[in-house]
């Protein structure tokens, strides 16, 4: 569905991303792994089309990305930033009618089509109730589910997600994973989740893309992929990696740092 | 509901503009009698009633409706494209240049030459002016500019900051080469003067003002998300770089053209624009059409405050506009802080 074929970009001198090859396949909601500096972000930027490689092409379905204007890739991809600080107070349904913007012309207001979409991205993540309080006096994880209605606004086939947990405390993490699993599920969006977190990518991800030094060391399957010699190698980490019956996924116990 | 409340407080703003556009040619420290003005029975050049409304007042009305409704407008889009509420249209180093520009001719050129139409030491000031505002834009671009990247809005302010800073520099040497006389009218120049004596430097300005319009009309949705984030924004469905070139380009030729009509005029920029934030939101849709209403508004009652205040002398607006704005402007850093 989304691929990137032998992909390379630098922000100056050298690569940040070198030769990365990596594929999304429909339906599927992708974690991408790896330590910090990796390139995930890059390649999540990549595979957006807010950056252009600088060798290599980025494909949707058979399309180059370059070929496609922004509007026609915002109604095919949407993104969820790590954290987003608006520059003026913006109502929770201003933030989610923002999604709407590939769909209306440049003097355009939004209709009542555009209205009955926002909420119902605001139902789908459960922040309905949010709807005219101001985006910068919401808590971090109420900020990330209206980001997410947001994105949903654009009723895209694809959603990248950078980090959506990073700052997030345990009962938000598992909430926003509980939200990204059941929008997969139900709602056929096909996704690709970068994070540090092994045990959430562990718990929502049907498959893994592993990066280190700008380079993909490995993709397929989570089951396949998630091992205690894939972690010892993305982060110089001893970890036991072992089935948790009663959460039904991988879960990942780091023991040591290895040098 | 978004259209129906636009256009409410368009209307409001609307009759707000207009009616100090049509009260305040009636206001000053003569008294004039309207039907005497308008009695086109009398030779103009025997009724002082009409001299004073149609050279002395609505000039200046309407320079005040102009400048105020530009620099408003250049404030509110440097605002989002900065994703700074602090910033004004002259953050960029548009005003400096502008002033080095008219500096440079109030210093330098015999005020007795003649080009053209063009009195040196009278009409050049604003040519001067208005070119070295785009002198600095066009430097400001060049060097934030990323060939294949949208610009850094980081580099840009950096950029304005040290342009400013330069320009200030360069004002002060050619001030220190300056008599006195040259430099009362430097000084009185870059207090702000809305006297421009006649139609004809408003004509003159318009094709920049409305060129200006023409792009900040295409500009408000994107502003909003330019305003939360570059890649937000481009995912969104955004073309960055050009919304960027377009918001740049457009808020400094408002500024340029604002600032060659009636000098650099502070803190309009910045004052209004939060004030209208204030009052009806933060959707830039409204903001900036409200801001352009509100704007010509508030500088035209500037304006007469600056003429009543100390009748009959007058203060000048650039002054009136300050003090108002500074305390305005603290107190806004205040709250955000």
């Amino acid at each position: 569905m989304l691929r990137a074929e032998d992909v390379s970009f630098g922000y100056g001198n050298g690569f940040t991303l070198l030769d990365a090859t990596a594929a999304v396949d429909p339906g599927s909601l992708t974690g991408l792994l790896g330590p910090n500096g990796c390139g995930k972000t890059t390649l999540l930027k990549l595979l957006s089309g807010v950056l252009r490689p600088q060798q290599g092409r980025v494909f949707l379905g058979e399309r180059p990305l370059e070929t496609m204007t922004r509007r026609e890739l915002a109604r095919r991809i949407a993104v969820v930033p790590q954290e987003t600080h608006p520059a003026f107070e913006y109502s929770v349904l201003d933030m989610v009618l923002m999604g709407r913007h590939p769909y209306l012309g440049p003097f355009q207001l939004e209709g009542p089509v555009d209205l009955e979409i926002a909420s119902a991205s605001l139902a789908a993540t459960g922040t309905a109730q949010l709807t005219s309080r101001n985006y910068m006096t919401l808590s971090g994880g109420e900020k990330q589910r209206v980001i997410i209605a947001s994105a949903l606004a654009q009723a895209t086939e694809l959603l990248l997600l950078d980090e959506p947990t990073a700052s997030l405390d345990l009962g938000y993490q598992l909430e926003i994973a509980t939200l990204l699993s059941r929008l997969n599920r139900e709602r056929r969006v096909t996704m690709v989740l970068a994070t540090h977190d092994l045990n959430l990518a562990a718990s929502v991800c049907d498959r893994l893309i592993v990066m280190r030094n700008g380079r993909v060391l490995a993709q397929g399957a989570t089951r396949q992929v998630l091992t205690s010699e894939t972690v010892r190698q993305l982060y110089d980490v001893d970890a036991d990696v072992t089935f948790h019956e009663r959460a039904g996924h991988l879960t990942i116990v780091p023991l040591q740092r290895v040098r | 509901m978004i259209r129906t409340r636009l256009a409410a407080i368009l209307i409001g703003y609307g009759t707000l503009a207009v009616g100090a556009c049509l009260l305040a040619p009636l206001v000053g420290s003569t008294h004039i009698n309207l039907a005497r003005a308008f009695d086109r029975s009398i030779p103009f050049a025997d009724n002082v009633d009409a001299q004073i409304f149609f050279v002395a007042r609505m000039p200046r009305v309407l320079t005040a409706a102009v400048v105020g409704g530009t620099l408003a407008a250049a404030g509110v889009v440097m605002q989002a494209l900065l994703r700074n509420p602090l910033a004004t249209p002259f953050t960029l180093g548009v005003s400096a240049g502008a002033a080095l520009g008219a500096i440079l001719v109030i210093t330098f050129v015999q005020a007795d030459l003649k080009i053209g139409l063009y009195s040196i030491g009278g009409g050049a000031i604003p040519l001067a002016s208005l070119g070295g505002a785009l002198v600095a834009s066009l430097v400001v671009y060049a060097l934030a500019r990323r060939p294949g990247r949208t610009m850094s809005t980081t580099v840009l302010l950096l950029a304005g900051v040290t342009l400013n800073a330069f320009f200030s520099a360069l004002i002060l040497f050619v001030q220190y080469s300056a008599d006195f006389t040259q430099t009362y009218r430097t000084v009185r120049w870059l207090m702000g003067d809305l006297d421009v004596g006649s139609f004809t430097p408003i004509v003159a300005s318009l094709p920049l003002v409305l060129a200006a319009f023409g792009m900040f009309a295409v500009l408000p949705r994107s502003l909003n998300l330019l305003s939360v984030g570059n890649d937000i924004a481009a995912t969104r469905g955004v073309d960055v770089g050009r919304t960027q070139r377009l918001a740049f380009f457009s808020a400094s030729l408002a500024t340029s053209a604002a600032v060659s009509l009636a000098g650099p005029i502070g803190f309009v920029g910045i004052v209004v624009p939060h004030l209208v934030r204030l009052m009806v939101g933060v959707d830039h849709r409204v903001v900036l059409p409200a801001s352009v209403l509100f704007g010509a508004a508030f500088l035209i009652g500037c304006d007469v405050v600056a003429r009543m205040v100390l009748a009959p002398v007058e203060v000048p607006v650039g002054v009136v506009t300050a003090i108002l704005g500074g305390p305005f402007f603290l107190w806004l850093l205040v709250r955000k802080s």
